[in-house]
């Protein structure tokens, strides 16, 4: 009889513990990290394309050295913040990066639109298909960036809804930050919307 | 009365939110289901170009295994093409699991120049060969061209080879014939197993029930059974029951059996353009 009642004690127990959402826990915290690697990892992708973009466009657009320095300088104050899975639960570090990004975005974006002004270069064919690299990051970047967002809010609305919250409280998971709208309008304009002027 | 009307009121409210959900939902354009490699919602295709095309690509997923899907649209507005062909290639998920080589070539004739009219859209395992420098070319060097002389199947047929003649580079795992068979004939193992289990469980039970000393181990085989029963029952739960869609999906090989996503993996890789 006492071992009848080990084992359900221990049933009882498996069976809380995933009632109370442990176990989901750790799959949603989990995907999140998965969606802000890529995010990650995609914003890198555009910093290595950087160097040789500026470089091809130093070759034909010499009077615009303000411009490419800009970006230069953008690109380095992105790529010195460290990030590590932890920025996701410190808001703070997670708006610096973000802004950070966003920095580098809205440079990148005037040194594409003044690459217009320069037929040469706009016939050049490495810049062309840097252009076309760099828009098929910034699009990648955008999908990462949404799939971020539905995973945060995947994992957020289990933290804050009862009976989970409690469990998000015992073992500590905090609501994690997302891209919010505002900070949407200045980093996912793509570069090279300016070309009509 | 007082029950009848507010059963009124609280059907008059489920009525009205049964009709503000499907409103607010069809902002978007739809997501066409996936049917043959060759979608023409607009008619920019005559039958016989259509399956003209639909061989080729067919007979390239048959001889390569690399599923590449031709969709022509009307429009996208209000999404931008980008953004309507993540959608349609997440739906989709062509190209083989693990391998990611699926390829979506996606015309949206009348979008405006802003929203894109063009896209190749890039599964992740192609982007070595098919860059996205690479899909620009084919789009405004191959395609565009045709486009503006109105020859859509000839800019359709000059893209689709560009991009296969790209994808051949690159050497992918060669096209399991009849894995369909393979992965059946393996689904039934784990029930094999347990079914073994549940005997043995059984057995031991109606053996140990003479002597009360064997209630000891009686009992630890008993707990045994449903542990090891309980994890093969779920690892099957997991395998077959939740991803069975991309799993299963394998290939319909052009013929009658129609098409699947092979559950491919895009991220957003690929080119846009107009004519």
């Amino acid at each position: 009889m006492k071992k009848l009642m080990k084992w359900l004690a221990i049933a009882t127990l498996a069976s809380t513990l995933s009632a109370c959402g442990y176990n989901d826990f750790q799959a949603k915290d989990e995907t999140v990290k998965a969606a802000w690697g890529e995010v990650v990892n995609q914003y890198q992708r555009r910093a290595d394309l950087i160097p040789n973009l500026v470089n091809t466009v130093k070759g034909y657009a010499t009077h615009e050295r303000a411009t490419l320095e800009a970006v230069t300088k953008a690109r380095a104050a992105a790529t010195s913040i460290q990030v590590t899975p932890e920025v996701l639960n410190d808001p703070q570090a997670f708006n610096k990066f973000q802004q950070a990004q966003g920095e580098l975005s809205s440079a990148l974006s005037r040194l594409m639109a003044i690459s217009e002004n320069y037929p040469q270069l706009k016939a050049d064919t490495s810049f062309r298909d840097l252009q076309s690299q760099l828009e098929g990051t910034e699009n990648r970047i955008t999908v990462a960036r949404q799939r971020y967002i539905v995973a945060v809010r995947d994992y957020n609305v289990l933290v804050r809804s009862f009976p989970s919250n409690l469990t998000a409280k015992i073992f500590d998971y905090p609501v994690k930050p997302s891209f919010t709208v505002e900070n949407e309008k200045a980093i996912s304009a793509p570069p090279a919307v300016d070309f009509s002027k | 009365m007082k029950i009848l009307r507010a059963l009124k009121t609280v059907s008059l409210a489920i009525a009205l939110l049964g009709f503000l959900a499907p409103a607010s939902a069809q902002e978007f354009v739809a997501i066409p289901s996936l049917t043959a490699h060759v979608t023409d919602q607009v008619g920019m295709l005559n039958a016989g170009q259509r399956s003209a095309l639909e061989n080729v690509l067919s007979e390239y997923e048959k001889r390569s295994g690399s599923q590449i899907a031709v969709v022509l649209v009307s429009s996208t507005a209000p999404e931008t093409i980008e953004q309507y062909s993540i959608r349609l290639a997440d739906a989709w998920k062509l190209g083989r699991k693990g391998v990611d080589d699926g390829v979506i070539l996606l015309v949206a004739k009348n979008n405006t120049a802003g929203l894109g009219r063009l896209r190749i859209e890039t599964g992740r395992g192609v982007q070595g060969v098919l860059t996205d420098a690479q899909s620009k070319r084919i789009l405004q060097d191959v395609i565009a061209p045709h486009f503006r002389q109105d020859d859509f199947y000839g800019g359709l047929a000059a893209g689709v080879s560009a991009i296969t003649s790209l994808l051949d580079k690159e050497a992918f795992p060669a096209p399991q014939q009849g894995t369909h068979k393979g992965q059946n004939s393996f689904s039934w193992s784990p029930f094999l197993l347990f079914l073994f289990i549940i005997i043995i469980t059984i057995a031991r039970s109606r053996g140990g029930r003479g002597p009360r000393g064997n209630y000891h181990i009686d009992n630890w085989g008993n707990a045994g059974g449903v542990i090891l029963g309980s994890a093969i029952g779920s690892r099957y739960g997991s395998q077959y029951g939740g991803s069975s869609g991309s799993d299963y999906g394998g290939f319909g090989g052009g013929g009658f059996g129609g098409l699947s996503g092979g559950g491919g993996g895009f991220d957003g890789g690929g080119a846009s353009g107009n004519w």
